[in-house]
């Protein structure tokens, strides 16, 4: 695994103090998501109790883009709920930048993303962009400015004043995605961002996203049935398996900067293949190795 | 039914025989002035109630199982009962020196009937916002009230703009129905009876104040089309564009 590049950060450095605080104590070695012994066990009816996740230890480091794949029902999505503190675990510990799941999402340490994009029609773009930053009480002028810039990111600028209803399904992620980086956080949480989206645009938007994680240097956890896009986008897959759900693997993925051509090297069909094959069960690389930054 | 003609020019003719009376025109304009503000009242009362009972029944479940029943029941009583019990009710108070007014006892019962269909439907809207904005608006640990001000309220708007339209017909309905049953004077409720007692030796007569209430539930109609346009960037995505 590579260490963690100097990226710019251009984009964090505008959101005011407290972030650089955090981010400077991230530094130090405390895993931007650790997890550790998590279990999830839901209610289900009067009868039954479905286990959603057994026993699951992981820590992702800053920086790092790591991608959780399983079947149906693998508690992935789950997973990723707990980290953002819309649900909690019923036994172990999840903790955010070195805090307790609870305190980071007061802290508003994380942006998400859902497969819906859940805009909101009767805002324009722009100000769709600017829902979470109004809810944290910046000025209009900053929100705006704020907003505009995360436009050009997402290469959206000349559709600030449109109605979401007026984009179509990708233009509406890339909104749904500036939205997630508006208060410049330090952890993007994605639950399938690029589920209903076709198979071209899936891939325009990846790039993007590959790019703004580097832009931003912000830690990625992304929730993905696809197997490619999982390949692609990070630098570690989790592979998880149903019933119960858990963390069967680890594929550690180093294909450096990702471009178009990345889709096309051999490298990248071997770690599909490799992906593949820990999804069936076929071969299991250590999930013993997955431990707190240890190669880092 | 006399002729339209007939009705028309009733309008231009003196109320009652008495010397220096004024026109029709101008009794039945009085009235229904009377009623529109009566009515205005009832109405906003009862929106006000309606959006208080829905925000409280959509922030606690206990609220809603414990509400909506009677909620539903109350829409069951029927007016004529009710009338008197209000005026009985409304007499018994005294608040300083304000004393309760018979057009008082109208605007309420008006606002019993119009907070009905807010209140349902204001809670269908408040409840329409799929799970993922509801967690999104956690997300950015926004308060209550915020996602009720930012996420809750404007999503209900597409329920409430059909609710308001019934209410404000609910309103006008209760408020001239009401003015019957209290006995209350100085509406066009009080004139349509009035009218209609002489309807044998002046048939065109009765015929005015009944345009005159109709002429009253168009303009209020009208209002809540004009507020309904005044909205309109809240209705969903293909009404745009």
């Amino acid at each position: 695994m590579t260490a963690p590049t100097p990226r710019r950060s251009w984009l964090n450095q505008r959101v005011g103090r407290s972030q650089n605080v955090d981010s400077a104590k991230i530094d130090d070695g405390t895993p931007a998501v650790e997890l550790v012994a998590v279990d999830k066990v839901f209610a289900a009816g009067r009868t039954g109790e479905v286990t959603a996740l057994v026993g699951v230890d992981l820590a992702v480091a800053p920086g790092e883009f790591v991608t959780f794949i399983g079947p149906s029902g693998c508690g992935k999505s789950t997973l990723l709920r707990l980290v953002a503190d819309l649900t909690e675990p019923t036994a172990g510990t999840v903790r955010v930048n070195g805090k307790t799941a609870r305190q980071a999402r007061l802290d508003q340490d994380y942006g998400i993303a859902f497969q819906q994009s859940g805009l909101m029609d009767w805002r324009t773009v722009v100000r769709n962009i600017e829902l979470p930053l109004e809810l944290r009480g910046w000025d209009r002028r900053r929100r705006r400015d704020r907003a505009r810039e995360l436009l050009e990111l997402v290469g959206l600028p000349e559709f600030a004043d449109h109605r979401p209803g007026e984009l179509s399904g990708g233009m509406q992620q890339r909104v749904a995605i500036a939205r997630a980086l508006a208060t410049g956080p330090r952890l993007l949480l994605m639950d399938e961002p690029f589920g209903a989206l076709d198979e071209m645009t899936r891939e325009r938007l990846q790039a993007e996203l590959a790019r703004i994680a580097a832009e931003t240097g912000a830690t990625v956890a992304f929730v993905t049935h696809s197997i490619p896009e999982a390949v692609y986008l990070s630098q570690r897959v989790v592979v998880m398996s149903a019933r119960p759900g858990r963390v069967s693997a680890v594929v550690d993925v180093d294909l450096g900067v990702r471009t178009e051509d990345t889709r096309e090297a051999p490298e990248f069909f071997a770690k599909v293949t490799e992906v593949r094959e820990a999804l069936r069960g076929r071969r299991s690389p250590s999930v013993a190795a997955f431990g707190a930054g240890e190669e880092r | 039914m006399p002729h339209v003609w007939e009705i028309l020019r009733r309008f231009g003719r003196p109320e009652t025989a008495a010397p220096g009376a004024d026109s029709v025109a101008v009794a039945v304009l009085d009235g229904v002035w009377f009623t529109f503000r009566v009515a205005m009242v009832g109405l906003v009362l009862g929106v006000a109630v309606g959006l208080l009972l829905a925000v409280l029944m959509q922030r606690s479940r206990l609220a809603e199982r414990g509400l909506l029943p009677y909620v539903v029941l109350s829409q069951t009583v029927p007016l004529v009962a009710l009338a008197p019990l209000v005026v009985g009710w409304g007499g018994r108070l005294r608040i300083g020196d304000a004393t309760w007014q018979p057009w008082m006892s109208v605007a309420v019962i008006a606002a019993y009937l119009a907070f009905f269909p807010v209140a349902v439907g204001a809670l269908r809207g408040l409840q329409s916002p799929s799970a993922h904005a509801v967690e999104l608006m956690r997300s950015y640990s926004a308060s209550w009230w915020q996602s009720l001000l930012r996420l809750r309220l404007p999503a209900s708007v597409p329920y409430l703009v059909p609710a308001l339209r019934l209410a404000a017909a609910s309103a006008v309905i209760g408020a001239i129905v009401a003015e019957i049953s209290t006995g209350t004077r100085g509406g066009i409720g009080r004139l349509v009876i009035e009218y209609s007692r002489e309807a044998t030796a002046d048939p065109a007569k009765v015929y005015t104040a009944f345009l005159g209430a109709a002429a009253l539930g168009l303009v209020v109609a009208g209002m809540v089309a004009l507020v309904d346009l005044l909205l309109s960037r809240y209705r969903p995505a293909e009404a745009h564009s």
